[in-house]
């Protein structure tokens, strides 16, 4: 029902008549494919990913604790000038969500200039107190952000969610890739597409410019909470092939302050470690003493400024829903600019009107928890079961604060590939912001998410949504 | 008050771990009523100290030891020079905002027990002091002090249930039932002279502040049902008992561990002329 309205990235408002403008090589690349023979495609690609061993633990579903996302190899293309565009707006986010933490953590000048209220942040679950006062190695706090976009038009961005703490997914860009290139070669001939493959080399950059200060060839190292993790896959992926040592909790020790690595050739002093766990687990003496993961004394070598966390301890403040709401006036205080990319009309349920406006609307709204991820435990109104609507109004009434509700967005579509055949599947986009001492990188490209099932608007992983290779096209297209 | 403290925290580890990592927040700050005069943490073996400032000001001390012990003793030990304020804390040298201090913790959350407390509490007549100390009264006159009742987990949920626990409980319930009225609350350990004449205890002391608009951080004892006075020392303060606990330790290796804590508080001229006379 909201496909039928929804903006197609491929055929654009035209119903499968006319390709959108540089589209053109994709449409006929997909009339002429037999449909066989994208079936035998889609087939070898769900094999070769399960041979590759990607799978992803679905929490809450004891049936199938492991299982692959499905891959669709249809891709979702970018043209040259909407990708700059995003680029540009992506750098702007970022900017200021760093910029923010180092206030939060620091002078709090936006608190105390009112242009944010002071409750959601100090209030906040996920303001890291005990970190207060600590600035990190040159001052970088999210070196690595996810922004989850989604379209509703031509020029129609929007920003979803800012993930700040350890976002996930940078994996299956690359392993989509991968895959394209050897299901479908011909297309890489048809269209101009920008590589993906420099990722691990960037992220590589990224953390060696914000080692702390000390002599020449930091050691980083990727911190994992082991092999039972649903993204261990991406660890050790990453960790490969960055050509650093894939660690878990116990393979570090921390002496006066400085963090060691333990090996067989001896003890290694670590500078930077790419920590794939969250907050509450880095440090049993610090935060949640029952954690098993982290390493006794890590925020005191944090403290002490000897080694760098990424992304910090804290960075959670700057993705929560609540906070979500003000970053346009977060983006204007810190860039002094007016927002390049726009934020989803959200009401907070925390404020009286707000929660009035939602309960009265509740059928045409999407509700989330503040502090929720991955989808859990979100209604999407429209598509909601009676019961379902009943259950979130009364948990709405019960803890308003807990809850932001925002317009249920016609989400673009782009096609895929399903049991009856190729039929329109609505996306989002998450593209991945690093941040190091030497400026940004942005790799052209990103993870696109497609939920699978007709009329759905939920592509997380956990809810059954799969992902699609994201193609930017080269700003100078070949045979112009 | 002068008041002389000495503080021992005695291991016994049945095989040595090969190594020991403990955080330490052990040391006060002065602030106006609070003069720390002299302060040292001695350690009985080859180990290596780092002082660090967390972010509610707390000082922290890291201590490592990288070869196996079978005992370890840390001594802490200072002067400090006390007034009695009534309970109102003012000039800590590094504060964050009260706004931190409203949010439940694991160790605080609410349920029944500190909602029927706190709906008691706002019930009280007067301003917020008087309910306040009448929260304070009531928790020494109805709560049972059980150092067997309880464990360092409890939440305060669960003592209030029961009716009892051990300072750090009394600490969680006063602090659980502050921010469920609305007021900012947060957990303090340091350490008391005891007037009854027991100069030595088992363990360090602790309390809740209140933060109270026109007077700032207000500190109550509920385990004494009164505002702290020159009596009191103040150390570290957090969220909960988490964050200002006076040791967090790790060690790799290593069988059971016994534990022997001491804590003697006295009047320093008192004990000056004890040791003078022997």
């Amino acid at each position: 029902m909201v496909a039928a309205g929804a903006f197609d990235e491929l055929w654009g408002a035209s119903r499968n008549r006319a390709p959108r403008a540089g589209f053109e090589a994709l449409a006929a690349w997909l009339r002429d494919l037999p449909p066989a023979e994208l079936d035998r495609r889609q087939q070898a690609a769900e094999a070769a990913f399960r041979s590759l061993g990607i799978t992803f633990a679905v929490y809450g579903d004891e049936q199938a604790a492991e299982r692959i996302i499905p891959f669709d190899i249809i891709p979702r293309i970018f043209t040259s000038g909407e990708w700059a565009a995003l680029a540009a707006g992506l750098e702007q986010r970022v900017r200021a969500i760093n910029a923010f933490l180092d206030d939060v953590y620091g002078e709090r000048r936006i608190l105390a200039d009112g242009a944010i209220p002071a409750d959601i942040v100090l209030g906040n679950a996920q303001y890291c107190a005990p970190c207060a006062g600590m600035r990190p190695p040159h001052g970088i706090h999210a070196h690595i952000c996810g922004i989850d976009m989604v379209r509703t038009g031509p020029d129609d961005f929007w920003v979803l969610e800012d993930n700040a703490r350890t976002p996930s997914g940078v994996s299956y860009m690359l392993e989509n890739r991968e895959a394209m290139l050897r299901l479908c070669p011909e297309l890489f001939e048809l269209l101009d597409v920008e590589p993906v493959d420099s990722y691990p080399e960037l992220l590589r950059d990224t953390l060696h410019s914000v080692a702390p200060a000390r002599a020449k060839g930091a050691v980083c190292v990727l911190l994992t909470p082991g092999h039972h993790n649903s993204a261990y896959y991406e660890h050790s992926f990453l960790a490969d092939n960055m050509g650093i040592e894939l660690v878990e909790g116990s393979d570090l020790e921390v002496d006066d302050d400085i963090v060691w690595m333990r090996t067989i050739d001896g003890p290694v002093r670590v500078d930077v470690i790419y920590r794939r766990i969250d907050d509450a687990f880095l440090d049993p003496l610090f935060f949640r003493p029952d954690s098993l993961l982290g390493v006794p004394g890590l925020l005191a070598a944090y403290l002490a400024g000897n080694v760098t966390l990424v992304n910090a301890p804290g960075t959670g403040i700057a993705d929560d829903k609540a906070i979500y709401s003000y970053m346009p006036e977060i983006v204007r205080y810190y860039t002094g600019e007016e927002p390049k990319l726009r934020n989803v009309e959200t009401w907070r349920c925390r404020e009286r009107d707000a929660l009035r406006y939602t309960l009265d609307h509740l059928e045409e709204l999407v509700v989330k928890p503040v502090d929720g991820s991955g989808g859990y435990g979100m209604l999407v109104g429209p598509t909601a079961p009676r019961a379902d609507l009943e259950r979130f109004r009364a948990m709405l009434k019960a803890e308003p604060h807990r809850y932001i509700a925002q317009p249920t967005l016609a989400l673009s579509t782009v096609p895929t590939f399903t049991e009856r055949g190729v039929a329109p599947r609505h996306v989002d986009f998450r593209p991945f912001v690093l941040t190091g001492a030497d400026g940004f990188r942005i790799v052209p490209g990103g993870l696109t998410r497609v939920a699978l099932r007709e009329g759905s608007l939920v592509v997380n992983s956990s809810q059954g949504g799969g992902t699609k290779d994201s193609f930017i096209l080269s700003p100078t297209p070949q045979g112009g | 008050m002068h008041l002389s403290i000495h503080y021992t925290t005695a291991y016994h580890y049945e095989d040595p771990p090969r190594r020991i990592v403990q955080l330490l927040r052990v040391t006060p700050a002065s602030f106006a009523g609070q003069s720390v005069l002299d302060w040292r943490i001695d350690v009985d073996c080859d180990a290596k100290l780092r002082e660090h400032q967390d972010g509610y000001g707390n000082i922290v001390q890291m201590l490592y030891i990288d070869r196996p012990m079978s005992s370890l003793a840390v001594s802490v030990a200072g002067r400090v020079l006390t007034e009695d304020r009534a309970g109102i804390i003012q000039g800590l040298p590094h504060d964050l905002p009260p706004g931190v201090f409203i949010r439940p913790t694991p160790l605080t959350a609410p349920g029944p027990a500190i909602d029927r407390l706190a709906r008691w509490t706002t019930r009280r007549a007067g301003p917020v002091l008087d309910k306040l100390h009448a929260l304070a009264t009531r928790l020494h006159s109805e709560f049972q002090f059980d150092t067997q009742a309880t464990a360092v987990d409890t939440t305060a949920e669960q003592a209030c249930d029961a009716g009892h626990g051990v300072c750090q409980d009394f600490a969680h319930v006063m602090i659980a039932t502050v921010r469920r009225i609305g007021l900012p609350a947060r957990y303090v350990s340091g350490h008391l002279f005891r007037r009854d004449g027991a100069l030595v205890q088992e363990a360090g002391h602790a309390w809740a502040e209140a933060w109270i608009e026109d007077l700032g951080w207000t500190a109550f004892d509920p385990v004494n049902g009164i505002c702290t006075d020159d009596a009191y020392v103040r150390v570290a303060s957090g969220l909960d008992y988490r964050d200002a606990a006076p040791v967090a330790g790790a060690r790799a290796g290593g069988g059971a561990e016994e534990l022997k804590v001491e804590v003697r508080v006295d009047r320093a001229m008192r004990q000056a002329q004890a040791q003078s006379q022997n």
